[in-house]
């Protein structure tokens, strides 16, 4: 029962000392004393605390705000509004995993004329107590004209709909269109000849679909504290997957020089995606510089966390696959109408090209198009955009294949992507692992174990996410012992400072307790992107990699000095370094640096490409209650190509996690809007993600198909399996019951209102 | 957050006195898992809080064979569940306050919170009403008793004065041929509220096994939780059959009047309900069938 | 302003007091007030149990109790849980088993764990899974810390 999930792992594994041992986390102790330190647990002396005033309307255009009995309340420090921020110019800025236009970044920090979404930021003080915020929050009066929100995705791309906004004009195909629409670019990857693939096939299944908004659903809720100082020099301590990201956008939005602004990022309760973009930040800031230079802190409640930060999109899907008599598919149309929110930038495009790139298939013609409707801007949740999707084409591949009496793995097999193949969004297909799944899911007990019971059913689905590499800066010093300080940009959500220290170790040749890895504030190491798109291991670890070759060429020279010997005649090689007559370890180097040049210190960057991308087959067996609706998941298997498991503990973690967030988007999570566009179930209650109660073990069997591209065959973990869940719960409903259900979440309602159909006896009210 | 001021009577009459005075602009506290959330989101804005947990007859959990149970009004349903003899006498009634949040949420919240909050979707009420649980409330007139089904008069609302507030619940002890039994269906397996529920009780003859006496409750299928009297009533002198069952339980779907909400639609909830009394109905057989069992033993 | 309010009681086995507003939760003041931030906010609703205390020897969120209640009251933290020898068996084998990912929920369900243990020392995976339904984590989709919870009942049990 406690042994650990067994992995299979492949020959690799003996050659290295450190990469793929189950070692001690670095920040575990900290983490299971209550000794770390997030966001919220920041106490600067003399600390405000702030509040955010928020729309009750999803649409409404505000006429005044008046904020004199706010700022007449004992312990009330400061108040903004939107005022108070500064004009921003329209220019493109990076999100991490999103970018939008600089003032819809503004705008979505803090209203000015137009509230666009139910919790949309209004207004924030500052005061002395939280209570005292709150009770200021409570007395700012807003008048507000309530304009008639938009809330579906088809409805919004209507020409005669509402607008959220006058000035979004449809980028169609790199065009932009003369008439304003909430339509705010339509994308086309083509491939081939749709139709004349379709005239191939003997089988043509299609369907529609629809997905409903969900949450990231980190437990930590968004928080910043901020000072400005008298000097104009900003720093502020948050939680977020990228301390240069906030940086960045805090300097755009506030309109200072990114020099004035220092993130120290502290440690993070959850991310998925949801803590790239700023919220909270710029408004501590003007808070502090209003409310005479004191640090203010502010945190969201839950309900702002749902209503008003950044869940992915809401979708209306349409797919159509055909495939031949042997199993070939021989063409895809897909359409795809993703929900924005309230400014453009949802994941369509990323969804596009993930959706069905483990397939080869000769004609494919796939349209998106980014809506903007009366709902929180949408932002990155684990693979963005691509759960939905290939919820909608996986239920489809899985029809075929019952329509074809074909095993869903065979057909899988028959139609799977290698290296060479083309994806229809363009790129050419690296060495990836998707046939490896299938073959080592194939072979799994879980699939060979046949599957007894009434209204019991098995699923499979497969996924596929390209991952992502881009910027990284690590450093280190040596200490007076030999031990190396490992300064990193990357934030550490799930024990990146780990496997970081471990690509070193394994580099260096030396034990990893003799690296002490920490996360640098913004001042202490250059720029690094994100911990998003699954790049931290990946990226991080190559500039750790690299970071490494540095230190042993240092090491060399200053061997070579202290022999007195040329540099080319000393050799390095697990953990020594040494010369015919000369050998030291490359710890007692450090007793030797005064006298060869004094402290030794170096960084390294990396900006690579030649992240491999992720596929992976899940198994699930689920139990139908055709009297409820309820679905149970009964076992769960995830087979993931990784690359190189660098801790396979974390890996499995991922992939666990992932699996069950991807459960939860399947079942039972939800937005829950009224016709008024106001959130109903913004908390924790209503929006309902998996408990312990709901999952069984998640078994996660890592497949090692080293990525060439990386030194130490690295590929991101982290967001894939959040991919095939939905899909496959839904073939197993299915298989169980023999209804296809074609909206997520497949609550128990949806689930017997398809029994109902199914079997109009079946309804007892 | 509105202000408040919190107050903590030792004594009943203490506590009578200030709610007398004050009833109006006060709300009584006694686990808080409610009302702590109703302050935080503003749906209530009291000037006073009462905290009558440190009352000592609020606290009172006791059985004996002769007067029955006896629950505290104040006491957390952790303190319940945990109660051996009365787990053991009373599984009907701890399948109610185990179901209620997360154990954390059990360590604070109590029987009076839940009926006096006087949600249609309240877990306890519906098994307090088929194990005819009767309540005193106290106020300036003294104590009065009413039946848990005459609590609730529509969502949110109770049937107390405004001087009067939740003393205890009893319970007459089990018969022979007893068995109860509570369920509701939630879309996950834990933390969430009622999308419809249902209990049952029953009391079978020791010779025939015929049904005696038979009491049906739903729950968040109405403005209040209903008694269903018809329901039972169709049991009584009948075996216990499918059919019998199934009578039941399309009685007890046809005395809902749900509403669609995020929740439930109005079909799925007089579906469940039937589907709900029928589950309740076969576990409360099978523990009355034990109890005849154990009686002739 | 309402008045603040003098509240006398014991965290982690001191004598503690402190003034509070009536409004503010145990959770605010052990946070605010008392520096003792292993509690954290995940919901300030009871949905999520992240800021899991033990008050007079019963789990609780302590952002459903209001500091004023907490007066006489006996508390433990997370930060009352390790052992004047170190960490506690149950924080090593949530270590053991890397059974946490971000953090966030660790210490409320370390907290959760603890009360379980006392109460039941041999609990089945089935009364982990109720007794801890009331915690969410995001991160881990939950295998890890079942399986680090069996495991220290197990380690507690030879230990007695």
């Amino acid at each position: 029962m406690t042994e650990k999930t067994p992995t299979l792992d492949t020959a690799s594994e003996s050659k290295y000392r450190i990469i793929g041992k189950r070692v001690d986390r670095y920040d575990a102790a900290d983490k299971v004393t209550g000794q770390a330190v997030y966001g919220a647990d920041v106490h600067p002396s003399n600390l405000l605390y702030g509040k955010v005033l928020r729309s009750p309307h999803a649409h409404a255009r505000i006429l005044s705000i008046d904020t004199s009995a706010a700022e007449a309340l004992e312990g009330v420090h400061a108040v903004i509004t939107g005022a108070d921020l500064p004009s921003v110019s329209d220019r493109i800025v990076d999100l991490g995993e999103t970018a939008t236009s600089l003032r819809y970044q503004s705008d979505n920090i803090l209203a000015k004329d137009k509230a666009l979404y139910f919790g949309h930021a209004i207004a924030a003080v500052s005061a002395t107590q939280p209570y005292i915020a709150e009770e200021a929050v409570s007395l700012i009066k807003v008048e507000y004209e309530i304009l008639p929100p938009v809330l579906d995705v088809r409805k919004a791309m209507r020409p005669d709909s509402t607008l959220l906004h006058d000035d979004i004009f449809t980028d169609e195909l790199g065009q932009k269109s003369t008439q304003a629409s909430n339509v705010a670019s339509h994308i086309r990857h083509a491939q081939g000849d749709v139709e004349a693939g379709f005239r191939q096939a003997d089988v043509i299944i299609e369907h529609e679909f629809e997905t409903t908004m969900v949450h990231q659903g980190y437990i930590e809720p968004h928080n910043a504290t901020a000072i400005y100082n008298p000097s104009g020099q900003i720093t502020i301590w948050c939680s977020t997957q990228g301390s240069f990201g906030v940086r960045s956008q805090t300097s755009d939005v506030l309109d200072v020089p990114i020099s004035s602004v220092h993130v120290i990022p502290t440690e993070i309760g959850g991310g998925f995606g949801g803590k790239n973009s700023i919220y909270l930040e710029p408004l501590a800031v003007l808070l502090s510089k209003k409310s005479n230079n004191r640090p203010v802190k502010l945190t969201m409640t839950r309900a702002e966390s749902l209503a008003a930060t950044g869940p992915t999109s809401g979708s209306y899907i349409r797919v159509k696959l055909g495939a031949d008599a042997n199993g070939h598919l021989t063409a895809a149309k897909l359409y795809l109408a993703y929900e924005a929110g309230a400014f453009p930038g949802s994941p369509v495009g990323s969804a596009a090209g993930s959706m069905i790139s483990e397939y080869r298939i000769s004609n494919v013609l796939i349209d998106g198009y980014d809506v903007v409707v009366n709902k929180p801007r949408t932002e990155a949740y684990r693979a963005p955009g691509t759960s939905n999707a290939v919820f909608a084409v996986e239920t489809v591949v899985d029809e075929l294949c019952e329509k074809l009496g074909m095993d869903p793995i065979a057909f899988r097999l028959l139609n799977a992507a290698k290296e060479g193949d083309r994806r229809p969004d363009g790129p050419t297909h690296p060495r990836i692992g998707f046939i490896e799944t299938l073959q080592a899911a194939q072979s799994h007990d879980h699939y060979q174990t046949p599957l007894d019971g009434k209204y019991r059913g098995r699923g499979v689905a497969c996924g596929y996410w390209g991952n992502w590499g881009g910027r990284s800066s690590v450093s280190a010093s040596m200490n007076a012992d030999g031990t190396i300080s490992l300064i990193t940009g990357s934030i550490d959500l799930s024990g990146t400072r780990t496997t970081t220290a471990m690509q070193l170790a394994e580099t260096l040749g030396i034990d990893l307790e003799d690296i002490v890895p920490q996360v640098a504030d913004t001042n202490s190491v250059s720029n690094t992107e994100g911990t998003y798109g699954s790049r931290t291991t990946f990226a991080t670890g190559w500039a750790a990699h690299k970071l490494g070759c540095k230190l042993i060429d240092a090491v060399k020279e200053r061997a070579a000095l202290l022999w007195d010997i040329p540099v080319d005649t000393v050799d390095y090689e697990d953990g020594c370094i040494f010369s015919k007559a000369n050998r030291l370890t490359f710890k007692d180097i450090s007793k030797y640096l005064d006298e060869t040049g004094g402290p030794l210190m170096v960084s390294a960057t990396s900006f690579e490409g030649g992240h491999g991308p992720s596929a992976t087959t899940h198994i699930v067996d689920v139990e139908v209650d055709p009297d409820t609706g309820k679905v149970d998941i009964l076992r769960y298997t995830a087979i993931q190509d990784v690359g190189k498991a660098i801790h396979p503990d974390f890996v499995e973690g991922q992939i666990q996690g992932g699996v069950v967030q991807g459960i939860g988007w399947a079942l039972n999570e939800g937005y829950f809007y009224n016709d008024e566009g106001q959130l109903l179930n913004a908390n924790f209650l209503d929006y309902r993600m998996p408990t312990f109660l709901d999952v069984p073990m998640i078994e996660a069997v890592l497949v090692e198909v080293s990525n060439p591209r990386h030194p130490y065959g690295v590929r991101g973990v982290g967001e894939v399996p959040i991919v095939p869940p939905p899909a496959a719960v839904a073939n197993a409903i299915h298989d169980a019951i023999g209804v296809r259900l074609t909206a997520l979440p497949m609550s128990p309602a949806r689930v017997l209102e398809a029994v109902w159909e199914q079997t109009p006896s079946a309804y007892l009210g | 957050m509105h202000s408040f001021t919190y107050v903590r009577p030792q004594s009943l009459e203490e506590a009578s006195t200030f709610l007398s005075e004050h009833r109006e602009q006060a709300r009584i506290l006694a686990g808080g898992t409610d009302l702590l959330v109703q302050i935080q989101s503003s749906s209530v804005t009291p000037d006073y809080i009462v905290d009558i947990k440190h009352i000592p007859e609020l606290n009172v959990l006791s059985f004996d064979e002769t007067g029955g149970l006896r629950i505290g009004a104040a006491v957390p349903c952790f303190k319940i569940w945990n109660h051996h003899e009365i787990a053991h006498l009373y599984p009907g009634l701890i399948d109610a306050v185990q179901l209620i949040g997360g154990t954390q949420i059990q360590g604070r919240a109590t029987l009076g919170g839940n009926v006096a909050n006087a949600s249609p979707a309240a877990d306890t009420i519906p098994s307090l009403i088929v194990h005819g649980a009767i309540c005193d409330v106290i106020g300036r007139q003294g104590i009065r008793s009413i039946a848990v089904q005459d609590i609730c008069i529509g969502p949110g609302q109770n049937a107390l004065a405004p001087d009067e507030f939740l003393l205890r619940f009893q319970i007459k002890p089990p018969s022979i041929g007893f068995g109860a039994h509570y369920l509701r269906f939630i879309p996950r397996n834990e933390m969430d509220i009622a999308v419809a529920s249902a209990g049952a009780s029953l009391v079978l003859n020791p010779d025939d096994q015929t049904v005696q006496y038979a009491r049906i409750a739903i729950g968040a299928v109405a403005p209040t939780p209903l008694l269903v009297i018809a329901a039972g009533e169709s049991l009584i002198g009948q075996p216990l059959t499918n059919e019998s069952i199934d009578r039941a339980a399309r009685l007890a779907a046809q005395a809902a009047q749900p509403i669609t909400d995020i929740r439930g639609t109005i079909s799925q909830r007089k579906h469940l309900a039937a589907v709900l009394t029928r589950r309740a109905l076969v576990k409360a057989q099978e523990r009355a069938l034990q109890s005849l069992k154990g009686a002739s033993h | 302003m309402s008045q603040r309010i003098h509240v006398q009681t014991e965290i982690n086995g001191e004598a503690q007091d402190f003034l509070c507003d009536p409004r503010e939760s145990l959770l605010d003041v052990l946070r605010n007030t008392m520096g003792l931030t292993g509690a954290k906010e995940g919901c300030r609703n009871g949905n999520c149990g992240a800021c899991n205390v033990i008050m007079d020897g019963i789990l609780v969120n302590s952002c459903l109790v209001l500091a004023v209640e907490a007066e006489g009251s006996s508390i433990t933290t997370v930060e009352g849980i390790n052992t004047p020898v170190g960490l506690h068996l149950i924080q090593q084998k949530y270590m053991d088993h890397a059974a946490l990912q971000c953090g966030i929920c660790t210490l409320g369900l370390i907290v959760a764990t603890k009360a379980l243990l006392d109460h039941n020392p041999a609990p089945t995976e089935h009364d982990v899974r109720l007794w801890l339904a009331g915690n969410l984590c995001r991160c881990t989709g939950y295998d890890k810390i079942v399986r680090a919870v069996l495991d220290a009942a197990e380690a507690m049990r030879e230990n007695v």
